[in-house]
């Protein structure tokens, strides 16, 4: 059992939750940026939470299926087509040998996940099946689809059904406009003014078009101001600059004091630019599916937050297994 | 040297040895996480010892932050004590300065530069007062580097100069970031070099090349067999410059599976090293080249 990849999209990758561990060396977690979409995909054709999956942004791709099989697409509103019939998002459907998969234009969202019963059979690379691209490492052959792959489907574990969906309510995307995205102060907070911070917070920012799976970034609020210092030995001679430490998942690093950049789960490991805070683990779902341009606003919260918007996260995700269980 | 501590998000602490580069800084953040190493925390997920800071990611739902906060401040200060010796080892790098792949590079995104009108090498000589591009070569490869920290991308080393810090040579990054830097190119941004493992973004000022390729994900490499990146911090690196003909042979060598580095096992003293900086550079010379 296999697909064809007949259009591969803008930057499509096999990702799954990812490979912890070798942060340290410069390797990034990857995995889906969008976890709990991933986890439903998977769950609504009846694989592991963690299968890999397919992460298509802003674009579908189009897809030959060689065999029989039961797939689902989450995450983004992406949707799908079934030589050329409307199929629902959120909901697994059968798909027949040599029919084609492809989609119509996003109309919300950023990534969409397709899954397949069986999950994409690529070879573990250090524990994942996720693609690394800076690193030409993991998924299929280190890199984005191109037309012409021929991705290897697992053995599904048992008979899938058609039709299993999943609700609004369990779906965990950003619900309001601005998106609000909850911030844990601190790292080298201290490097800027009050008026800096303040306006950190109260400011409007939108995601520019640099915004991968590496990191987002935004722009539109007020350039920040730093307290004055001699510069570090080591550390380099912007106000910006530290002498070159880890970077935490979901830290915002300001180079320049200009424009916020949030590393995600294909995160530079660290480097040599101030912090001034972290992305709540809860909310780092939520950035993989803005779309540039999207308004959004940092709201400061403390760990207790954190930690309680960890549990409501991890609530949804159990509802989710409850109600596909 | 006073620890600062700041929770990255609920899943990272993070620990600021020193605010400055030293060795003394790197060696305490190279001892305490080894000490959490062996400490096989609960919840610990990765240690990353940084430069002259370190970092630790956990998973809050089973150890609570404060918690590791605590255990994570006690085997800091219990380390403070520890004796600056380490085993390690040396490694000779080759290093085709002022390659053609590079000069193209710099010349391509020269606006983005502190000097448009000069290369990277001749910028980087002037201002640390060195006479020239030869004399510049000669004061970046004579002493040992350590590798202070490994990442950014996938095995990229940091490299700390082993000389006393007025001699370090020091080199602002490019006024914008490049969006392209050659595979295996040898770069410096304040006083790190570093060896570009992956072609991609860099804003270091760029020297030159090695044959030696320091990342393989796919472990074909033969030195790249047990695993993918070569570095680990507190590996010290030798460079060796070569000529055009010296490099093109140790790649086809590399090409053809038969490219050996030399790599030898080392003790390490910072002591010793602070006592005579140059004897002890010329000790560890010597065991690179088995003495």
């Amino acid at each position: 059992m296999a697909i064809k990849v007949l259009k591969p999209g803008l930057a499509t990758t096999v990702q799954d939750l990812g490979r912890p561990g070798y942060y340290h060396i410069g390797i990034p977690l990857s995995g889906g940026m969008d976890r709990h979409a991933l986890a439903a995909a998977n769950l609504l054709v009846g694989n592991e939470e963690g299968a890999a999956v397919l992460e298509a942004v802003f674009m579908g791709p189009e897809l030959e299926f060689t065999d029989d099989a039961v797939v689902a697409i989450t995450g983004a509103e992406l949707p799908p087509k079934l030589d050329g019939e409307p199929r629902e998002t959120w909901t697994s459907f059968k798909v027949k040998r040599g029919q084609k998969l492809s989609f119509d234009f996003l109309k919300q969202g950023a990534r969409g996940y397709i899954a397949i019963a069986g999950g994409i059979d690529v070879p573990l690379v250090l524990g994942s099946r996720s693609t690394y691209a800076l690193g030409a490492l993991g998924g299929f052959k280190g890199r984005k689809l191109e037309a012409g792959d021929e991705l290897p489907i697992g053995k599904a574990a048992a008979a899938v059904k058609e039709g299993r969906s999943v609700g609004k309510d369990l779906r965990g995307l950003p619900a309001a406009m601005p998106t609000e995205l909850r911030v844990m102060p601190g790292l080298y907070w201290h490097r800027i003014t009050d008026t800096a911070g303040n306006g950190f917070f109260g400011d409007t920012w939108k995601v520019a078009p640099e915004a991968d799976r590496i990191g987002y970034r935004f722009k539109g609020g007020k350039p920040l101001e730093f307290v004055p210092r001699e510069p570090p030995f080591g550390a380099g001679s912007d106000p910006s600059n530290i002498t070159d430490a880890c970077y935490p998942y979901g830290s915002i690093q300001v180079p320049g004091g200009t424009e916020p950049i949030v590393l995600h789960r294909d995160a530079v490991s660290g480097g040599g630019y101030f912090m001034v805070g972290t992305v709540i683990a809860a909310d780092m779902d939520l950035i993989g599916q803005l779309q540039p341009n999207t308004p959004v606003r940092f709201v400061k919260v403390g760990m207790d937050e954190a930690l309680a918007a960890r549990k409501s996260r991890a609530g949804l995700l159990g509802k989710l297994r409850s109600a596909l269980a | 040297m006073q620890t600062r501590f700041s929770y990255g998000g609920d899943e990272h602490i993070f620990a600021e040895v020193a605010e400055s580069m030293s060795l003394e800084a790197f060696f305490k953040g190279l001892f305490v996480t080894n000490a959490v190493r062996d400490a096989r925390i609960k919840g610990v997920i990765e240690i990353c010892p940084a430069n002259a800071s370190y970092q630790v990611k956990f998973d809050p739902d089973q150890i609570r932050p404060d918690d590791l906060l605590v255990e994570l401040k006690q085997l800091d200060s219990a380390s403070e004590t520890s004796a600056p010796v380490i085993k390690t080892r040396i490694i000779e790098i080759p290093v085709l300065y002022n390659d053609p792949w590079t000069h193209e590079t710099l010349m391509r995104f020269r606006e983005r530069h502190q000097d448009p009108n000069g290369t990277d090498l001749e910028y980087a000589a002037r201002i640390n007062g060195l006479d020239g591009v030869d004399a510049f070569i000669k004061a970046h490869s004579s002493a040992p580097w350590f590798v202070s920290m490994v990442g950014f991308v996938a095995g990229l080393p940091f490299l700390y100069q082993m000389v006393e810090r007025q001699r370090q040579i020091q080199a602002p990054k490019y006024l914008r970031p490049r969006t392209d830097t050659p595979k295996l190119t040898v770069g410096h941004g304040g006083c790190f070099s570093c060896i570009y493992s992956v072609r991609g973004a860099g804003g270091y000022q760029m020297f030159g090349i090695t044959p030696m390729p320091i990342y393989d994900p796919n472990q074909k490499i033969s030195y790249l067999r047990d695993f993918m990146c070569l570095f680990k911090p507190g590996d010290i690196v030798k460079w060796k410059p070569i000529d055009r003909p010296a490099y093109d042979a140790a790649v086809a060598d590399v090409d053809a599976g038969r490219f050996a580095p030399i790599i030898r096992d080392v003790s390490f003293s910072l002591t010793e090293f602070n006592n005579d900086i140059d004897a002890y550079n010329r000790k560890l010379e010597g065991v690179l080249h088995g003495n």
